[in-house]
């Protein structure tokens, strides 16, 4: 039988989520006896080559980007997990969320702050870049999610148990001392 | 002396007095009802809801309901608990609490009441509050956005010579805690960490504090809300 596959994304965050999953240390090599990974930025597999049993998604979605790779891993994955606090609640860029508007940020990021050198005074206009969001929406406001594991960042064993847990088709029923909030 | 008389907590029999509240009973015999408007030497308000019990079918306030013959009380039951995490959850999307950012993180009575009863996400959608963060006073800080309204502040922190330091403000919607800081920035350091530690969240910070207790062994870090009431059962039985 061939072994359950893992895809993980970081949207808008910090990847402290994804090295708190590294943080599971020597378990790390359990965990490819376990399962495969597809697309994810620890095997640098950037586009799903096939249908995935689990994403693990970090951070919330803050761009046109986050939106189109988190619609991709509900489409591609049958169970998707909001890791850590941006992807639960939109966390540290969802702080921009009660300001008036984009504009507003924009303007004090990079015009009117004190540290800013900005000769010819132009917001960020690139075509390549992705389009920015009114606000930072937590992952489960976008698409169904269907487990959420808290922390700033989660705990390793938080993380391990709840995949071990999964892959076995128990309930994740977190430890206490694993399940915080920052 | 007044005469005794039974009650039922989840079919524990109580051998309790009149005049005692549903909580004070339970907390007396190692029964944990959660609270949040509810501080210690402080006169009983009624105003969170958290401590809701089903008193012969009905919910009732635990911490301003007093005991009366024949009383079954529901407590520790999935309903019950579905009950106070819903308005945990209202909290949470109510205000801004996000809990890496505040120094109240593992000290915070409505975290760890999201930690015992299990809230992974609010079923409601945040509201991303936008109000004021009051830093103006030398000694305390205020975060609009935390505050639930509980008034313990208001109720229990006063000056050496007894004058309030907080009042309540506006009404509905707008209510607001309002601090006098002409009486706030002569307080002592002590002064400003018992309001500090009065506040159930982090709407109320001691300054230059900061992040002074490490991860691991904050209040709330190791053993979940309620635990010290529990153990007096354990010890007891
Ligand atoms: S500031 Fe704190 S203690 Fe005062 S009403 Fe708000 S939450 Fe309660
Ligand atoms: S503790 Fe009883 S209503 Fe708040």
């Amino acid at each position: 039988m061939s072994k359950p596959i893992v895809a993980t994304t970081a949207l808008a965050s910090c990847f402290g989520c994804h090295m708190s999953f590294l943080d599971i240390d020597d378990r790390i090599l359990q965990l490819i006896d376990l399962v495969d990974f597809n697309k994810s930025p620890i095997d640098d597999i950037k586009t799903f080559t096939k249908k995935c049993d689990i994403g693990i998604i970090e951070g919330g979605v803050a761009n046109s980007e986050n939106y189109h790779v988190l619609k991709e891993f509900r489409k591609n994955c049958k169970i998707l997990i909001s890791l850590g606090e941006c992807a639960i609640m939109g966390g540290l860029p969802a702080m921009r969320n009660n300001k008036d508007s984009i504009e507003s940020c924009l303007k004090e990021a990079y015009q009117d702050s004190p540290s800013t050198i900005n000769k010819n005074n132009i917001l960020p206009n690139d075509e390549e870049l992705p389009m920015i969001l009114d606000k930072v929406y937590p992952c489960h406001e976008v698409v169904k999610i269907d487990y959420f594991l808290p922390g700033c960042a989660p705990r390793a064993d938080l993380i391990w148990d709840a995949l071990v847990a999964l892959l076995n088709g128990k309930e994740i029923d977190p430890e206490y001392k694993t399940y915080k909030f920052d | 002396m007044k005469k005794k008389f039974k009650i039922l907590i989840d079919g524990k029999e109580l051998s309790v007095k009149h005049g005692q509240t549903i909580l004070e009973v339970a907390s007396n015999n190692g029964i944990y009802i959660p609270t949040l408007c509810n501080y210690v030497n402080l006169e009983p308000q009624a105003s969170c809801r958290v401590c809701s019990v089903k008193v012969n079918g009905r919910p009732m306030t635990a911490c301003t309901t007093t005991v009366r013959p024949k009383m079954e009380i529901e407590n520790d039951t999935k309903e019950m608990n579905e009950l106070r995490k819903i308005i945990i959850e209202t909290m949470f999307i109510t205000g801004n609490h996000f809990c890496p950012s505040c120094e109240k993180s593992g000290n915070c009575e409505l975290q760890a009441l999201a930690y015992r009863l299990k809230m992974d996400v609010p079923q409601f959608s945040y509201s991303f509050s936008n109000k004021d963060i009051d830093a103006s006073n030398p000694k305390l800080m205020i975060d609009h956005n935390r505050c639930i309204k509980c008034k313990r502040c208001a109720r229990g922190i006063k000056t050496d010579d007894g004058k309030d330091i907080f009042a309540f403000k506006n009404r509905g919607k707008k209510i607001m805690i309002s601090i006098d800081n002409e009486l706030a920035k002569n307080i002592s350091d002590e002064k400003a960490q018992e309001a500090m530690d009065i506040c159930p969240v982090g709407a109320i910070l001691k300054k230059e504090r900061g992040f002074i207790d490490p991860i691991g062994t904050r209040k709330y870090d190791n053993k979940p809300i309620g635990s010290d009431i529990e153990k007096l059962m354990e010890v007891r039985s």
